[in-house]
């Protein structure tokens, strides 16, 4: 870590509004597009994103300069954009754009019908929100494992078992509606 | 489930759900709403949350009670990871 950075750090730690800023304008790009993997929702993640660093203030006393900002950020972020999922009613998850785009990807496989995609992706948004999360962090953006493990807080370990899990309940909902995966 | 089914788990759900562009911009400064979100709820005082709760000590007694849980009842266990 540079001096200048590590300077930067300290001073939030202390508290200071001007090293806040400073990584606020290093880290909010990275941040809001974190969440937007988690959220899906670009005006969502801008209020998570807003969230987050309010949370990222609040907590400068707790922050240790030497571990460094960004998988800390990361998992504060996680977190908040945890909490928006399970605010979230499933039932709203979906706008008729979001429909449209779930029925017709860019890289459609022509074995997979329109209608087969978006049961899919409604059982997936009514499974539990810790177990999605993981599973769209994992599965849907192919993040590497650990770096999942790191923003849940929790062992690789678990995030393969939240994974199994996730799959697991999905097919089991998609079985129910007469739709063998 | 085996390792077969989960692979057509994993390929259905990206089919449903494609990958989202990792190099978004968000569409606005959000600098300063974060500022009128300081200025209108102050951040908490440091290592107490909620009305002075330490949270600290709280998570450590946690930390202790299912340590003292899995020590005594091992059948337990799989219960908390499956909870995790």
């Amino acid at each position: 870590m540079q001096n200048g950075e590590s300077d930067v750090l300290n001073q939030f730690h202390q508290g200071n509004a001007d090293a806040f800023e400073t990584l606020f304008h290093q880290h909010q790009r990275a941040v809001y597009c974190w969440i937007l993997r988690i959220t899906r929702n670009p005006a969502a993640s801008e209020d998570v994103t807003i969230e987050t660093f309010w949370r990222i203030y609040s907590a400068h006393a707790r922050f240790e300069p030497e571990r460094g900002f960004e998988g800390w950020a990361r998992r504060i972020a996680t977190r908040a954009a945890l909490d928006w999922l399970r605010a979230r009613r499933t039932e709203s998850e979906f706008s008729t754009e979001m429909l449209a785009e779930v029925a017709a990807p860019v890289e459609a496989d022509p074995a997979v019908t329109a209608e087969t995609r978006i049961r899919t992706a409604m059982a997936f948004a009514r499974l539990p929100a810790k177990l999605r999360i993981a599973a769209t962090l994992a599965v849907i953006e192919e993040q590497p494992q650990k770096d999942v493990a790191a923003a849940l807080g929790i062992s690789i370990a678990a995030v393969k078992l939240r994974v199994f899990r996730a799959l697991r309940l999905l097919r089991k909902d998609l079985e129910k509606q007469g739709i063998t995966p | 489930m085996n390792k077969d089914d989960q692979n057509r788990m994993k390929k259905l759900l990206q089919q449903a759900l494609p990958p989202v562009k990792g190099d978004s911009e968000q569409r606005r400064d959000l600098w300063p709403a974060v500022l009128r979100r300081l200025d209108a709820r102050p951040a908490a005082p440091a290592l107490t949350g909620w009305a002075g709760f330490n949270s600290a000590w709280f998570d450590g007694a946690l930390a202790v009670g299912l340590f003292g849980l899995a020590a005594f009842f091992p059948a337990s266990i799989p219960l908390l990871l499956y909870y995790l």
